[in-house]
């Protein structure tokens, strides 16, 4: 059934710091193995070690350069930062991707919000891909340059479309360590820039950092209403930054007459 | 958006073939259709070879055609499921028309077959125009032409069609309305489509700082993709291709399905040239062809805007 199920009390979902994210990939690639490997399903490659390599991923980290309008202040040149930006499914209260789904594939749980495909029923007509601003979909169809005879071909999943499950095999697996449950781009987190859990509980832990850093979605003018939230990268300590030291430095003066005498000694030596 | 061919050809073909066996149920159904028997079965026998070709080609699109039926459950949320529901109802009417083509009724039984038929093959352009439109993402197809294009486009290819048959058989100048209404209509689609391309082309391209919510920040852009090579994403959403030659395929495409339909309308009645009118149909067939093309090739999906390749 593709049609909304009623808002859910129970919204999971991802909060992502983007202070913290050093752009490891780390998330992306235990992501991507524990999905290889998972028992919910496969998420293929087309060509994983041909000339150019091609598959899909859940999770895919981009990185950006941002640069500060500071003209009205007297700096000279605003110094780069470097924010790195992990995208994947957002997991949206009212998504378009699955009212356009015209099998019912694509499914939206109503005990948690979570946004499913069943693989089972999807036809890999890519609507839903199209309808979503985020790039949270992409469809498993075989590479055109890769041999028929390889047996990744025959895989009983190519040709639907694939997305992120929040790991919906991990976090309700009671054969994990209850540690354990949770999603494995969380788990892999180096740097703890990742967080899971119920952002329709206002007490919960994720609710409250999103509060705290004022936390944003995505592209809110779709309608969408994503449930994952990003937390902005925090301002820097020194506001005018690296260039302002670099401009200052030029212009340093050095009282002599304040120093002890061998370096009074060393300074004029060498400044002859 | 990746042009891709299976639905190019689908909207093109389908649209001329519901265009044509609209045309043709109305005529019928206001008793003003000049052929009977095998004049009625020739053309709307034309039509289903166009709409079905076309509905075999859009299941080349799907990752798994086998399972193409599935898509007609879910009629209450989704466009494409409407599509397919309303394209394969429209069958009936169609059977039911060509029954009593085939058996000499000319009564009521006719006329309602092809009110019905004309009913149908509307509710599915309208079906199509609206997968397009509906989507959020790409804000060109949003726009306030594309669903009278759509209706244009479909009328205009499939009348050309059905005018050419009626010349061949009973001359081109016999009845002035028809082919003048197809001139009119050319022109008019032609206006409206160049008015849709300069809207599209106005409209605001979204920004890396806009889809990552830095803009806050500052100036964002786009240093690193997350992979080296091509994704799924960047071969399907950020299809930058078009833009290079898209000045010149739309004077091509204006050209084909406006210009020389109207001119050939023109000179055919002038001269009675009739061989002049399957011509005028396959340009705008042609015409079509291109300005589908550019409709896909063209348009650009929010998603690209967190890539560099599409970076302004």
């Amino acid at each position: 059934m593709t049609s909304l199920p009623p808002p859910a009390k129970k919204k999971l979902g991802l909060v992502i710091d983007l202070d913290i994210c050093v752009g490891c990939h780390a998330c992306a690639v235990a992501c991507k193995e524990w999905n290889d490997g998972g028992a919910f399903g496969p998420l293929p490659d087309d060509d994983p070690y041909g000339a150019e390599p091609h598959g899909v991923w859940f999770n895919r980290v981009h990185s950006y350069e941002v640069t500060a309008d500071r003209s009205s202040e007297n700096v000279s040149a605003p110094v780069p930062q470097m924010v790195h930006f992990p995208r994947s499914c957002l997991h949206c209260e009212t998504p378009d991707c699955v009212t356009v789904c015209p099998t019912g594939a694509s499914y939206k749980r109503a005990e948690d919000g979570i946004v499913l495909v069943d693989e089972d029923k999807c036809i890999g007509c890519q609507l839903c891909a199209w309808a979503c601003p985020y790039g949270a979909r992409e469809i498993a169809l075989p590479h055109p340059k890769m041999p028929t005879s390889d047996a990744g071909r025959k895989d009983s999943k190519r040709g639907t479309m694939q997305k992120c499950t929040l790991c919906v095999d991990r976090i309700y697996n009671e054969t994990l360590d209850e540690h354990d449950r949770q999603p494995a781009c969380v788990m892999a987190c180096p740097t703890r820039a990742r967080m899971f859990g119920d952002l329709g509980d206002p007490d919960s832990d994720v609710s409250k950092a999103v509060a705290e850093r004022e936390g944003f979605a995505l592209m809110p003018e779709f309608g969408y209403q994503p449930v994952n939230r990003y937390l902005p990268p925090r301002p820097r300590r020194d506001g005018s930054g690296a260039a302002a030291a670099a401009s200052v430095s030029a212009e340093e003066t050095l009282d002599t007459a304040q120093l002890p005498s061998l370096l009074r000694w060393l300074d004029k030596a060498l400044s002859r | 958006m990746k042009p891709a061919l299976s639905v190019i050809f689908f909207t093109v073909m389908s649209g001329a073939g519901y265009g044509l066996w609209c045309l043709l149920g109305l005529a019928l159904a206001a008793g003003i259709y000049p052929l009977s028997g095998m004049g009625v079965l020739v053309p709307l026998g034309f039509g289903f070879v166009l709409v079905s070709a076309g509905l075999l080609a859009s299941t080349m699109h799907l990752g798994r055609p086998g399972r193409a039926w599935r898509a007609l459950s879910q009629w209450r949320s989704s466009w494409l499921s409407r599509e397919g529901i309303a394209s394969l109802v429209t069958y009936l009417p169609m059977l039911a028309m060509a029954w009593f083509a085939f058996i000499g009724h000319a009564g009521t039984g006719l006329r309602v077959a092809g009110a019905l038929l004309a009913l149908g093959a509307l509710a599915t352009i309208l079906c199509t125009a609206n997968i397009y439109r509906s989507l959020k993402t790409i804000a060109a197809w949003r726009t306030r032409q594309v669903l009278p294009l759509y209706f244009m486009f479909a009328l205009l290819s499939g009348g050309l069609w059905l005018w050419t048959w009626l010349a061949l058989t009973v001359g081109a100048a016999t009845s002035l309305a028809f082919p003048l209404a197809l001139l009119g209509l050319a022109i008019i689609a032609a206006v409206i489509k160049v008015d849709h391309w300069k809207c599209a082309d106005a409209l605001p391209v979204n920004t890396a700082g806009n889809a990552t919510g830095l803009a806050m920040l500052g100036r964002v852009r786009a240093f690193e993709g997350p992979v080296t090579e091509e994704s799924y994403l960047t071969r399907e959403m950020a299809f930058v291709l078009a833009r290079k030659h898209g000045a010149r395929l739309r004077r091509i495409a204006v050209t084909l399905f406006g210009l020389a339909p109207a001119l050939g309308i023109a000179v055919a009645l002038a001269a009675d040239a009739a061989w002049l009118a399957p011509i005028a149909a396959l340009a705008a067939l042609a015409g079509l062809f291109v300005e589908r093309w550019l409709f896909f090739a063209e348009a650009r999906h929010a998603v690209a805007a967190f890539f560099p390749q599409t970076q302004a």
